[in-house]
Parts: structure tokens; C-alpha cells; sequence
């Protein structure tokens, strides 16, 4: 199937989000969106799949104009979505969650049993796979996304829509997906896909269409370097790596000390763990999600009921205290899923900047809150942090998923007075652009000495961020590791291979990929970062400019391929 | 002008789509569905006339006898129900001319506090039902420091409302903790203290204390003069300082709302609860302190029900009527909003004062008067079908 857009515009208010874009995708084309966020790429889509209307320009099916007046046209025109917020009902199986909206029925009953033999046939068909009789509250994100994928497909869809599909994915996850994809590609049919991270785009693609402020401004080729993409889609030079200094660290701001947490159902999902992190330095807490990460830090926030142990800053017991009480202490917080706990969807823009700090000056005098000083803050907020909205008094909900994230960064990362700051998946949805911008001021946090805690899936991400890895395994800690641990160790880490079996298995696959492999050096060689007893530690040979960090060493690679996992 | 050029200046590149703001679209969706409800609640009003339904047999030989008839049914009713609600163009006074307008505000005083103490939770994302059972508390005090105490006029008044705001508090407050600390459902928490408040005042009024002297029906004394609400257009009018309050505690709850950090924790709450709960605030208390604020409004509504006269002055079981119930519909109306709510309240309030004239003037049932009240709420409910009805494109989203 071919599917043309022509002179699409649509607009909301006196914003226009998308002007005038043509679009081509080609029968058997994986086909690649790139933009800033807010660039008006899920508008698009969204207005491709049936549900808004564009004010202006025509779609063509196979040269054929169609008129989608709801998503239920789209897909019975060939189309499926997979959208960037799941839209699963969590009680249901996963059959009934494929059925819901086209039911099988026999008679007036309902045919589960026709509805499983699809989804089994589509998985099997696809690699997708599932079990059709499985809750979908108790599968992971990953699997979840392929019920979501499969459900756009029961219709047999040629033309299959990705909204960010991989931003909540683990890499070995985002991996599994994009053969998914090339699987599809090879049936004939066609994927759209939005995604920030240049490199599975370049590992897909076919073809890169690349949308800035609503206007198509180019297409690439795959074979354009990450450098080039990024400068097309943010129309200046980006640096996809943050320069920073060596970390200066100071004392011990937060001390974990024996922490455990358990789920109501009583499991440790955080199993006595001991972490110190210094004023000055980032630490990155790294593994697969699902093993205690979150908690881990919803623990320190006061948002776990069952909690032992002890956790400190700058000396001050946190157990025990409540949510207010510890970020009254001066914390920062990001938490993982900005629309669950980061904002509140329909408040405004303004509001959702002071979410945690309504009763503070400026911003309020005894109860009495200042609208005038918030929609004030929030104008100097939304400029600095190139928000892209048309005004502060607008909901939060109205803005692309990736300005909403900036929005909960820009509050947590300009708080007053803060010594620690935490952040799970900062930056979860936003472009390579903001990106930068927002690891600067991580970086820049760290050098006035801020203790930063990261919470991160990216593994690009915690290389170029921190000064010490954490990896985390089933709620304990595997090990503790310097930044340039090759990709292949920290992948075995993840899976819970103590560091030493993981060196050395590492190495037993990809020998030539660890002739600069890391040395396992005495814990108090490690230059001013002190060492508790018990951790490790290791340091790289020579780190030198000339010495490709991880992100950069897999983008040579294809992600697929990658060794040692 | 430069100022004027400017702005053109700024607008120009964008053509504004000729399409109606939402809000106008909002104003016209209320006042189509109040014209519908009329249309629809006619036909009942003409089915219900006995001339009518004596023409129907033979409405083909002869429409016209039915079609007059069910004409002078319908225009008498609605005629007594404006001039009982609004302006009675008849009166030979001036004093009874505009009395009608003053009965419907002094009717939608009630109306209005109760539909707050609907409201209010509503916005924090919890249900009250317990309206009634708060009202009823709220009366229960008010009334009996009313006529059991004795003190000079302003202060006798004042402790009685006091009284009564915080007999609601409690009563609601009892529903907020519990949701808080238990998680029991405030919906049916709320009933249940409503039939708790039904038989505690019928039990209370069997006692020595709460019975008039020299009668054996449930009925108290009248409250002392001195903790009556004044009226406030002299006494050929029985408005008097509730309303006022009324309009006050409208004012306080959209300042709560709106401008304090009190309410921001109320709505934020409300809208998003994990997210709120990560904000640091603590989401029990949120709770409990809503149904206590909210109860303090249907507390009020009990005070003006025994002391602004609508029952002589006097408790009795039925001091309540239907208001804390006819409050969700208030508060559905008024969009949980707090002059939403004055402007739903001054309109049942209408409906109410005009539904009485036009029963005692042409026969038709109050009852109608409900009708009108529940289609108006089912239409408001159903933007896309009054948009059908009258064909109206939906309003561009903001
Ligand atoms: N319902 C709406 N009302 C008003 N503005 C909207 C609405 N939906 C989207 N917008 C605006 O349109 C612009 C484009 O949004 P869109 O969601 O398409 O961006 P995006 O390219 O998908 O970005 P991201 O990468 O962050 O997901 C944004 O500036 C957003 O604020
Ligand atoms: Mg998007």
C-alpha cells in the first residue's frame, strides 16, 4: 500500500502545528520522523490515523483521496497506530485487550477462543511473542508494546504507525523491536516511525524525513551520520556529548545504609543496599528495568510504605519522613513516568512549574498564592528551557511529550536550594537538542556541588553522565564501575554476572573488542573518589580523547549485533 | 495607536478559523438545552390537561380543538411560571411586581450553599452524597441554639451559623477521615450518614428538649428573633442576609480554589493523585480537609433553612426537603465551578418559586417543574446531541 500525504496542515487555535507537509510512504519502506519535540510529529500521525481532523490538505491510499472521520476508518483503510502512552486495559488478557473494539462473538457470546487463535497466529506470523491468556498488568513494558503492535495488526494492517516506540524500551528490548519491524518490512508492508534515538533510526530506516516547526525541512539517507541528523533537526550543530571536567567530589551528601524495600505482596524489590553519593559527582544507577531502580528512589522520596534501613543527607534521616518533609531537605526529584506522578495533565503550564513548591516565596505568602509571580516563573522557565508552547497558562496535557518532560526538568533542575538531586530516565522522550542542553545542566548542577543520582535504561546516557556506574540486579547492587566499562561487561552486570565473571566472559566473546579493556585496579587508586569497603571499583587503562566512549563505539556497530549479551 | 497596530501586526500572519470560542459554544450549548427542556416538558404539560386530553379522541377530524388546547395549557403554564419566577407583570404594586425574582433568589440561597458543599469535593475528585445528612446536622445546631439559647441579636445570629458550619464540618468530616485513613468509600460512607442524620432528628425531636411546648407532633420551638437571618429588602420580602452568605461562601470557595495553596492541593488532588503525592502533598489530609470544608457550606444550607423561615422558623423532618440532593444536580450544572454553581442555584431556585405559582394558578404539577430540571441536566450532559439537534459544528479545541 501507498500511502501519500499532501499539504497536510493542521492547527490548534492560532498554532500551527503542522503546515502544509507532504509525505510519501512507499510499500515495503520503513519510513523514519525526526524532529524536535513539539515539532508537530505525533500531531501528524494523529491526524493520519482518523483522529483529528486537518484543517487542511488530503491523504491518498494507494493515489485513492480517503477521508478519515475516526480511527476505526483508518484502520479499516490498512492503518495501525501503536501510540506514544499505551492504551491497554491492565485486567484483561491479552486477547481480550486485541479483541476490544472488533469482538468475535458467536451468537451473543463472546469467541475468546477465535480471538487467542489470532493472536497466536499473528505472533507466530510476526516473532511477537506472547501468551494470549496472560494479564497485561503482569507484563513488562516490552511485551506490552508487542500486545499493542498486535492489535494494530489484526486488521491486517499495511501500514503500521510508531509513536516513540522505544523510549520505554530496554535496549535489548528496542533490539527485539526492530527486527519485529524489518520482519514487517519483508511481508511488504510499511512502517512510520517517530523516534529521538538517531541511532536505531539509522539502523532502520529506509528512508528519514525530517520535520522542524511544523514544516517538512529534508530527507536523509540512514547513511548520514548522527552529527548530520542532528543538525537537520535542530537546525544548528548539536554536540551528542556533553564536555565535562573531571568530578570533584566532596563529602557524602546522601548515605543508603541496609535498604530494603518490599512490595505489598512482601518481596524485597530493593534488598539491603548501600550507596553513597558524594556532593560533586554523578552516580548512575544502571540495569534492566524492573530490578529495584525505582524503587530505590521512590524509597529515598518517602513514596514506599515498606522500607528498612536507613537513608541520609547530609546527616538527616529521611525514613520514616514524608514526601514533603524530604524535599523540603533540598532534593530535586524527577520521577520515571512524567504523566503518572511528574504533572498534573490539566493544569497549567505555570502550575505544573511550582507542582512541588506552591507554598514557598515567592511564589506564595502564608496561603495566599502570587498567579502574577508563578505565570512570571514559568515565562523565564519555559524561554530557558526552550519549552515550546504558545503560553504558560495552557495545560500541561496540551504539550508534546517531550516539552512535558522539559517542563517537570526545568522545575526540579531550578529549585533554590538543593543538594541532591535524583532523576529516573531524565531524559525519556526528548530530543538530541534538549537533550545536550539538559545533561549541561546536570553536568553544571555537579560542578557546584550538587550529589546527582540517575536513574537510567540508556546506557548512552549514564556513559556520557556519569563519574560512577551502579548496576543494579533483582534489588541488589552487582557491582560498582567507572563510566567506560565496555557495554558487553555492564550488559552481563545487568544480568546479574558479578563483575569479574563478566570481564572475563566479556572478553571470551569480543576479545578484540577489549584490547582496550578495562583494569581492575586496587579500590583506593581511584582518584578522589572514596571507596566504602566492600565496593568495587575499577578505572580504564588510559582514557584518552583518541579512545571512543560507549556510545560512540556502538554507533559503529550495529545495535543488533552488539557482543557479548 | 500604536498599540492598535501592533496587535494587527501580531494577529496578521495567523487567520483566526471562523469558528466560535468554546466558550461561547458552552453558553450556547445551557441555553439551547434550557429551550429544548421547555419544548420537551410542553408536551408533558399538554398531555397532563384534562381539555386536552378530552380533544385528542378526535384530534384527525378536528386538530385544531387539540392543538388550542394543548396552546393555552402550555403558554398558561409557562406564563405563571415566568411570572412567579421573574417578574409579575400583572401586580398592581411594584413590591409585587419584582417579589417573584426575590422568591427565586431566596429559594436558591439553600440551593447554592449545598451545590458548594458538592462542588468543592467534586473538583477534588471525591463524590458527596452526604449533602442531606450535613444539612440536616447543620439545621439540628443551628436550630437548637436558635431557640434553646438566649443572647443579644448579632451574637445570638452568629453562634447559630457557627453552629451549624461546624455540625456540617464534623458530619463531613467523619466521611473524609474514614476515606483517608481506611479508604472506605466516601459514596457510601455519605449515605449512610445521611439516613443516620434522618433518624437522629427524628429521635431528637421526641425529647423534651427539641419538642413545642403545648404540641405532640415533631416540631420545635421557633427560633428566637434575635438568631433569625435579617432580611435584607425590608419585611414585604422574605430575602434576607442567607443569600448574601451565600454569595460570600461562593466567593470563598473559588478564592480557596483558585488563589490559595490549599486549594491548589485540593484540585491537584483531585486531577492527579500520584502526582500530587509526589509533589510532597499529602493526599489523606487533602481529603479529610475537603469534606470538611465542604460540609461547613452544607452546614450552612441547614442554618438558612431553619433560620432564614422557609419552615416558619421551626425544626421539623422535614426541614431538609430535597435540597441536598437536588445540590449534585446543582453542582452538575454549575460544572463544579463556584459561580457555576450561584448561576444553577439562582436557576432552580427559579424553577422552584416559579413551579409553585404555576401549580396554584393553572393545576399543572410541580412536578413538571422536575422534568425540566432533569432534561436540562441530561442535555448539559450531552453536548454532541444538542449539537445534532440544532446542527451546530463543535467549537474549535483550545
Ligand atoms: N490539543 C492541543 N492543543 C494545543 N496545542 C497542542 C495540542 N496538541 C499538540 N499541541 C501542540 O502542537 C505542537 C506539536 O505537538 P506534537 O505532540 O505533535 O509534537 P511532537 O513532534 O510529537 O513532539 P515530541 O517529540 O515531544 O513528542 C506542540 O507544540 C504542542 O504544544
Ligand atoms: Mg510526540
Amino acid at each position: 500500500m501507498r500511502l501519500e500525504l499532501r499539504g497536510i496542515t493542521k492547527r490548534f487555535g492560532t498554532f500551527t502545528a503542522n503546515d502544509s507537509i507532504d509525505l510519501v510512504v512507499e510499500p515495503g519502506q520503513i519510513h523514519c520522523l525526526l524532529g524536535e519535540n513539539g515539532a508537530g510529529k505525533s500531531t501528524l500521525m494523529n491526524s493520519l490515523f482518523g483522529l483529528y481532523r486537518p484543517d487542511e490538505g488530503q491523504i491518498l491510499v494507494d493515489g485513492q483521496e480517503v477521508h478519515f472521520r475516526d480511527p476505526g476508518d483508518a484502520m479499516d483503510a490498512g492503518i495501525g497506530m501503536v501510540h506514544q502512552h499505551f492504551m491497554l486495559v491492565p485486567v484483561f488478557t491479552v486477547a481480550e485487550n486485541v479483541m476490544l473494539g472488533h469482538e468475535h462473538t458467536k451468537g451473543a457470546f463472546l469467541d475468546i477462543e477465535a480471538a487467542r487463535a489470532q493472536v497466536l497466529e499473528l505472533s507466530h506470523k510476526y516473532n511477537l511473542e506472547v501468551d494470549p491468556d496472560a494479564l497485561i498488568e503482569d507484563l513488562p513494558v516490552g511485551v506490552q508494546q508487542r500486545v499493542e503492535i498486535i492489535k494494530a495488526l489484526v486488521k491486517d494492517a499495511q501500514v503500521l504507525i510508531l509513536d516513540e516506540p522505544t523510549a520505554v524500551l530496554t535496549p535489548q528490548e528496542t533490539d527485539e523491536l526492530l527486527e519485529i519491524i524489518r520482519g514487517l518490512k519483508a511481508t511488504g508492508r510499511s512502517v512510520v516511525m517517530i523516534s529521538h534515538k538517531l541511532r536505531e533510526i539509522k539502523a532502520v530506516a529506509d528512508i528519514i524525513t525530517v520535520i522542524r516547526r511544523g514544516k517538512v525541512v529534508g530527507t536523509a539517507l540512514p547513511t548520514a551520520s548522527e552529527t548530520e541528523l542532528a543538525a537537520a533537526m535542530v537546525g544548528r550543530a548539536v554536540s551528542l556529548r556533553v564536555e565535562k571536567g573531571a568530578a570533584q567530589p566532596r563529602d557524602v551528601v546522601l548515605s543508603v545504609r541496609g535498604l530494603t524495600v518490599r512490595s505489598a505482596t512482601g518481596q524485597a524489590v530493593v534488598d539491603h543496599v548501600d550507596l553513597d553519593v558524594h556532593g560533586g559527582e554523578v552516580v548512575c544507577v544502571a540495569g534492566v528495568q524492573g530490578n529495584g531502580q525505582t524503587e530505590l528512589t521512590q524509597a529515598i522520596m518517602g513514596l514506599e510504605e515498606f522500607v528498612t534501613g536507613s537513608v541520609t543527607v547530609k546527616g538527616q534521616e529521611l525514613v520514616g519522613r514524608s514526601t514533603r518533609e524530604v524535599l523540603d531537605s533540598g532534593i530535586g526529584f524527577v520521577p520515571e513516568d512524567r504523566s503518572h506522578d511528574g504533572l498534573v495533565g490539566p493544569f497549567s503550564i505555570a502550575e505544573n512549574m511550582i507542582l512541588d513548591q506552591y507554598r514557598q516565596e515567592p511564589f506564595a505568602k502564608g496561603v495566599r498564592m502570587k498567579p502574577s509571580v508563578i505565570a512570571a516563573n514559568a515565562e523565564e522557565k519555559v524561554a530557558e528551557f526552550d519549552v515550546r508552547t504558545t503560553g504558560v497558562q495552557l495545560s500541561a496535557g496540551s504539550l508534546s511529550g517531550g516539552n512535558q518532560q522539559k517542563v517537570v526538568l526545568a522545575r526540579e533542575l531550578s529549585k533554590p536550594v538543593v543538594s541532591l538531586f535524583i532523576a529516573c530516565q531524565p531524559t525519556r522522550g526528548v530530543d538530541v537538542g534538549a537533550i545536550e542542553f539538559i545533561h549541561r545542566r546536570v553536568i553544571a548542577e555537579r560542578d557546584a556541588g550538587v550529589a546527582v543520582l540517575i536513574v537510567s535504561t540508556e546506557l548512552d546516557e549514564v556513559a556520557a553522565l556519569a563519574d560512577r556506574v551502579v548496576v543494579m540486579y533483582r534489588g541488589k547492587i552487582v557491582g560498582i564501575v567507572p563510566p567506560d566499562t565496555p557495554r558487553g561487561v555492564l550488559g552481563l552486570m545487568m544480568a546479574g554476572v558479578p563483575l569479574e565473571a563478566a570481564l572475563h566472559s566479556d572478553a571470551a566473546h569480543v576479545g578484540e573488542d577489549l584490547a582496550e579493556a578495562p583494569l581492575v585496579v586496587p579500590a583506593e587508586a581511584v582518584e578522589g573518589v572514596p571507596v566504602e569497603p566492600g565496593e568495587a571499583a575499577v578505572v580504564p587503562g588510559q582514557p584518552t580523547a583518541e579512545q571512543p566512549l560507549l556510545g560512540d563505539r556502538a554507533t559503529t556497530t550495529p545495535t543488533t549485533e552488539e557482543g557479548g549479551r | 495607536m500604536s498599540t492598535t497596530e501592533l496587535k494587527t501586526e501580531v494577529t496578521a500572519p495567523v487567520p483566526e478559523p471562523r469558528r466560535r470560542r468554546a466558550w461561547v459554544d458552552q453558553v450556547l450549548i445551557y441555553l439551547l438545552s434550557f429551550v429544548l427542556a421547555l419544548v420537551i416538558s410542553a408536551f408533558l404539560i399538554a398531555f397532563a390537561d384534562p381539555d386536552v386530553r378530552s380533544a385528542l379522541p378526535y384530534f384527525f377530524s378536528q386538530p385544531m380543538d387539540t392543538i388550542s388546547a394543548a396552546w393555552e395549557s402550555v403558554s398558561e403554564a409557562y406564563k405563571a411560571l415566568f411570572s412567579g419566577s421573574i417578574i409579575n407583570f400583572s401586580a398592581y404594586t411594584v413590591t409585587d411586581a419584582i417579589r417573584p425574582f426575590t422568591e427565586s433568589l431566596y429559594t436558591a440561597t439553600s440551593l447554592i450553599l449545598a451545590g458548594l458543599a458538592v462542588a468543592l469535593p467534586f473538583r477534588a475528585g471525591l463524590f458527596n452524597i452526604g449533602a442531606q445528612g450535613q444539612l440536616i446536622l447543620g439545621a439540628i445546631v443551628a436550630g437548637y441554639i436558635g431557640f434553646s439559647w438566649a443572647l443579644p441579636f448579632p451574637v445570638h445570629l452568629l453562634v447559630a451559623i457557627l453552629g451549624g458550619m461546624l455540625a456540617g464540618s464534623l458530619w463531613a468530616g467523619i466521611a473524609g477521615l474514614l476515606k483517608a485513613r481506611t479508604g472506605a468509600h466516601e459514596v457510601i460512607v455519605t449515605i449512610m450518614l445521611n439516613w443516620i442524620a434522618i433518624y437522629l432528628l427524628q429521635y431528637l425531636l421526641t425529647l423534651d428538649a427539641f419538642q413545642r411546648p403545648g404540641r405532640d407532633d415533631p416540631l420545635s420551638p421557633p427560633v428566637a428573633a434575635e438568631g433569625r437571618l435579617p432580611r435584607i429588602l425590608g419585611e414585604d420580602f422574605r430575602l434576607n442576609l442567607g443569600f448574601i452568605l451565600a454569595l460570600l461562601a461562593a466567593w470563598f470557595i473559588w478564592w480557596l480554589l483558585e488563589r490559595s495553596t490549599i486549594g491548589f492541593e485540593f484540585r491537584a488532588v483531585g486531577a492527579n493523585p500520584s502526582a500530587a503525592r509526589t509533589a510532597g502533598i499529602n493526599v489523606r489530609r487533602a481529603v479529610t480537609g475537603v469534606m470538611v470544608v465542604a460540609g461547613a457550606m452544607a452546614g450552612l444550607a441547614g442554618m438558612n433553612q431553619i433560620l432564614g423561615g422557609s419552615t416558619e422558623y421551626a425544626l421539623g423532618n422535614g426541614i431538609a426537603g430535597d435540597i441536598g440532593f437536588d445540590a449534585i444536580t446543582v453542582a452538575l450544572l454549575g460544572r463544579s465551578t463556584p459561580l457555576g454553581v450561584v448561576l444553577a442555584g439562582i436557576l432552580m431556585g427559579a424553577l422552584r418559586a416559579g413551579g409553585s405559582t404555576m401549580q396554584a394558578a393553572t393545576g399543572t404539577p410541580i412536578d413538571i417543574v422536575l422534568v425540566v430540571q432533569s432534561l436540562i441536566v441530561l442535555f448539559i450532559a450531552a453536548p454532541p446531541l444538542v449539537r445534532k439537534i440544532f446542527r451546530l459544528r463543535a467549537p474549535k479545541p483550545e
